[in-house]
């Protein structure tokens, strides 16, 4: 609530029309890359307007607040702002991991011909035995879906061929070399090694404070590559594509949006890590970082969920 | 905070940093969409005047209506309730601005971008969008024209600007507040936007992923919406209507706020059952979320599926009652007066209740059966998005803009209007309802003889309708450039609240330094 005479109300800018500009040839851009024959030359154009505009806009934030413009009141603004982004974020994962609950647990007992949950009606519904009988024959659903609909009436010729394996849980005896469990070692270490780096801001350590973001930087670095690693033997070892049906689809998209949070998280946090280099950030006002900790904070969940339904309960 | 509005027009529209302004921009911007969606549906109603097809293509004809759903949601109504958000909310909570105001020019320049891509599909190749303003797969994926990925980037950013618009709004509502403006002291409007926002950012990101499973189907070979790879078009349909259920809401809550605002007005007296009104504006927000496969009746669920979201469904009709009775009850005995803004709101009250009525009839699972996909469904949405938002839009219009621009619209005029819209609307909507029930769908641009009457009793009643809005465009513009002179903060007898406290017309910056409220 306001309870100061003055609120910063800053100037007129440049930056927000040029930041939409960005947008605006970004968006006609991609549109016209996806299509067939089309070129990213656009698109990359307005990603350069982008980081050009994001590059200056956040310059000029940190100037208003090392010249001490910005009140208590507009910094909790900012905070504000930042929460319910990383709620809409959220909302985000809300609807892929909701399709993936909806076509796990309903849509494949109902290609299958069975009843999806026996809890309200166990008998099957006339639409899933049509299914079974007249689309999908000999489609027998089981999650991981091994061998799509496609497959199981198509045989070689499906355009969507299931994959030779899952990603998931391997089983006790090879727990050690199952690269999902290391990754989930690995992330949440660093949300541990941001908080103590936090820790140590807020009591003025910034040598430890530079030493453990940078060591949380390190291991959002080693996160991505572990998972570019078993990108790469699941298209070349196990047959697992975006084109291998439901499974492929929802594991890539799964934990692909959240490998691009974790790339936006890292440059986040690498940048708090070079201002810190430069001498920003002190024990009281420190929200470039605070944030980009919260953002690192809230991937980590989002993969903890990642972990327990995409892969242990896979 | 010395500096006044910037001395060059150019760097006073383009950049501007300023609630008032960005508002400015946001309702012009609005009217223009407006025109533009009333012109695809002045096509489809002259294609529908007679059966037959005389005017257009029928591939143009799939084009008009989903462009009209798409333009006139995302285009017209969406950003003319935040350009009234920008304007007044400051105003209302005795702050001197929104919170951030350069992330506020932001959210508004991407919709110029946004809608010139999304408009210029219509000129490509295979044309623009023709599956629906609800684009379900595998209409929109398999059987799409190449120029759905620019509407799929399109949507994007416009998500992002609702996005960012919304925070901006939440954090103005919380933080920016004058001391002494308890949440149970804010006005109606300030509450349903709050609450609008807060959906905003709980589904515009669920639209975002609906677009982003379409752009993965159609380009890199993933089945979310294909069986064959274990996928299911109906899934769409969850996601979508699971973004599109609240976004009817997002729509109505802030015309519930401006007619909450009008009707103690012109009624002389203070809303009726105030916290009941907050109460009932939040239910509505959350039950929002669980009713959304009331709009998915007939594609195959299972009975206990349908039973829920019929009873869940039915659940709204009581928040809404509420409102409405309170409505009611604060004109009850009041010293009335009947003004522009109060006929609208008035209409408003009357005919909003008759679609939310006709919508009780949809939600009966097994009637649906019936009326799904019918012209029933679109008489019905008709009444509540334009006798609901558009009437409270045009209410609002002429309640705050002798604040605004410190001149008096023409009453006369406005009643002509209002008069003109009024029974426009009814003549173009009435009828569909028979032509639903008897089995018209919708969505065809030709049709049986037997559907030919009333079909043409609706295209002369719409083009009445677009007649009335040009009258509108010409009352404002005379408004703001010859309307006659007032200085009254007050501008109507029976306002109360902060920003009738502000000089008239209301000065650039708001309220420098906070008022103080008992």
């Amino acid at each position: 609530m306001s309870t100061e005479g003055s609120y910063y109300v800053p100037e007129q800018s440049k930056l927000p029309l040029a930041a939409a500009l960005g947008m605006g040839v970004m968006a006609f851009g991609a549109g016209s890359w996806v299509i067939e024959g089309g070129t990213s030359t656009v698109f990359l154009i307005g990603a350069v307007i982008m980081a050009m505009v994001m590059y200056k806009w956040w310059s000029i934030v940190i100037e208003e607040n090392t010249q001490g413009i910005v009140s208590d009141q507009l910094k909790h603004s900012y905070v504000l702002g930042m929460y319910w982004f990383i709620f809409s974020e959220l909302m985000f994962f809300v609807c892929f991991f909701g399709s993936l609950f909806y076509v796990r647990v309903l849509v494949g007992p109902w290609i299958g011909g069975e009843a999806a949950i026996g809890l309200f009606d166990d008998t099957a519904t006339d639409a899933a035995i049509a299914n079974a009988t007249h689309l999908w024959n000999g489609y027998d659903a089981t999650w991981p879906p091994l061998v799509t609909p496609d497959q199981a009436v198509n045989g070689d010729v499906a355009k969507f061929i299931g994959p030779q394996e899952s990603m998931s849980f391997p089983g006790w005896s090879q727990i050690l070399g199952w690269l999902p469990l290391w990754n989930t070692i690995v992330l949440i270490s660093s949300s541990g090694t941001v908080h103590i780096a936090h820790h140590a801001l807020k009591e003025g350590n910034r040598k430890k404070f530079n030493r453990w973001l940078g060591f949380t930087v390190l291991l959002g670095i080693i996160f991505l590559f572990l998972q570019a690693e078993e990108y790469i033997h699941a298209y070349q070892e196990l047959g697992l594509t975006l084109e291998s049906g439901i499974y492929g689809t929802t594991f890539f998209l799964l934990t692909g949006f959240h490998g691009a949070h974790v790339t936006l998280g890292t440059i986040m946090l690498l940048i708090a890590f070079l201002r810190g280099l430069k001498g920003h950030f002190n024990e009281a006002d420190h929200f470039g970082f605070e944030a980009a900790a919260w953002y690192w904070h809230f991937v980590d969940v989002i993969w903890i969920g990642l972990f327990i339904i995409v892969y242990v309960l896979g | 905070m010395a500096h006044g509005p910037s001395e060059s027009f150019f760097s006073r529209w383009l950049f501007s940093t300023n609630h008032k302004d960005i508002g400015t921009l946001y309702l012009w911007f609005s009217f223009a969409m407006f025109l533009l969606g009333g012109a695809f549906a002045m096509v489809i109603r002259a294609e529908l005047f007679q059966p037959g097809m005389q005017l257009i293509e029928p591939e143009f004809f799939n084009q008009m209506t989903t462009m009209h759903g798409l333009v006139m949601v995302f285009g017209a109504i969406m950003p003319a309730f935040v350009g009234l958000a920008n304007w007044m909310i400051p105003m209302m909570i005795g702050a001197p601005d929104m919170a951030l105001p350069r992330m506020n020019n932001l959210s508004f320049w991407i919709l110029p971008f946004a809608f010139a891509i999304l408009v210029a599909t219509l000129f490509m190749e295979g044309g623009g969008p023709n599956f629906g303003w609800t684009f379900y797969a595998p209409l929109s994926t398999t059987y799409a024209p190449d120029t759905v990925n620019y509407f799929i980037f399109g949507v994007h950013i416009m998500g992002a600007s609702s996005i960012m618009g919304s925070i901006n709004i939440i954090a103005t509502v919380i933080n920016m507040r004058a001391p002494g403006m308890t949440y149970m002291k804010m006005p109606l409007f300030v509450w349903t936007w709050v609450i609008t926002a807060f959906l905003l950012v709980a589904v515009m990101p669920v639209l975002a992923g609906a677009v982003t499973m379409m752009l993965m189907d159609i380009n890199f070979g993933t089945s979310f919406f294909d069986a064959a790879g274990g996928g299911d078009p109906v899934l769409f349909q969850h996601v979508f209507w699971f973004f599109g259920h609240p976004e009817v809401y997002i729509i109505i809550l802030p015309a519930f706020g401006v007619v909450s605002q009008i009707i103690p007005t012109f009624s002389r007296k203070p809303l009726f059952g105030y916290s009941s009104m907050v109460y009932a504006t939040a239910s509505i927000a959350f039950l929002s979320f669980i009713v959304w496969a009331h709009h998915m009746f007939t594609v195959g669920m299972p009975i206990a599926g349908e039973l829920y979201f019929m009873y869940a469904t039915m659940l709204i009709a009581v928040p809404t009652g509420v409102k409405v009775f309170n409505w009611v009850t604060t004109m009850y005995k009041g010293a009335l007066t009947f003004e522009t803004p109060m006929l609208f709101s008035i209409a408003f009250v009357i005919l909003f209740t008759f679609g939310g009525f006709t919508g009780m009839m949809l939600s009966i699972a097994a009637a649906d059966t019936q009326y799904h996909d019918t012209y029933f469904v679109v008489a019905h949405f008709h009444y509540v998005m334009v006798a609901g938002a558009v009437f409270s839009g045009t209410a609002a219009v002429y309640y705050w803009l002798p604040k605004w621009c410190g001149r008096m619209y023409d009453e006369t005029m406005g009643k002509v209007q209002f008069w003109i819209a009024f029974i426009a609307f009814n003549i173009t909507f009435m009828p569909q309802h028979f032509l639903g029930l008897a089995g018209m769908p919708r969505r065809y641009a030709d049709y049986g003889l037997q559907f030919a009457d009333w079909n043409m009793v609706s295209s002369v009643g719409a083009f009445m309708y677009g007649g009335a809005q040009l009258l509108f465009l010409f009352n404002v513009i005379r408004t703001i450039g010859w309307g006659k002179p007032i200085d009254d903060p007050k501008v109507w007898e029976g306002a109360e609240g902060l920003e009738w406290t502000l000089p008239t017309p209301a000065p650039f910056h708001t309220f420098s330094t906070p008022p103080v409220l008992k």
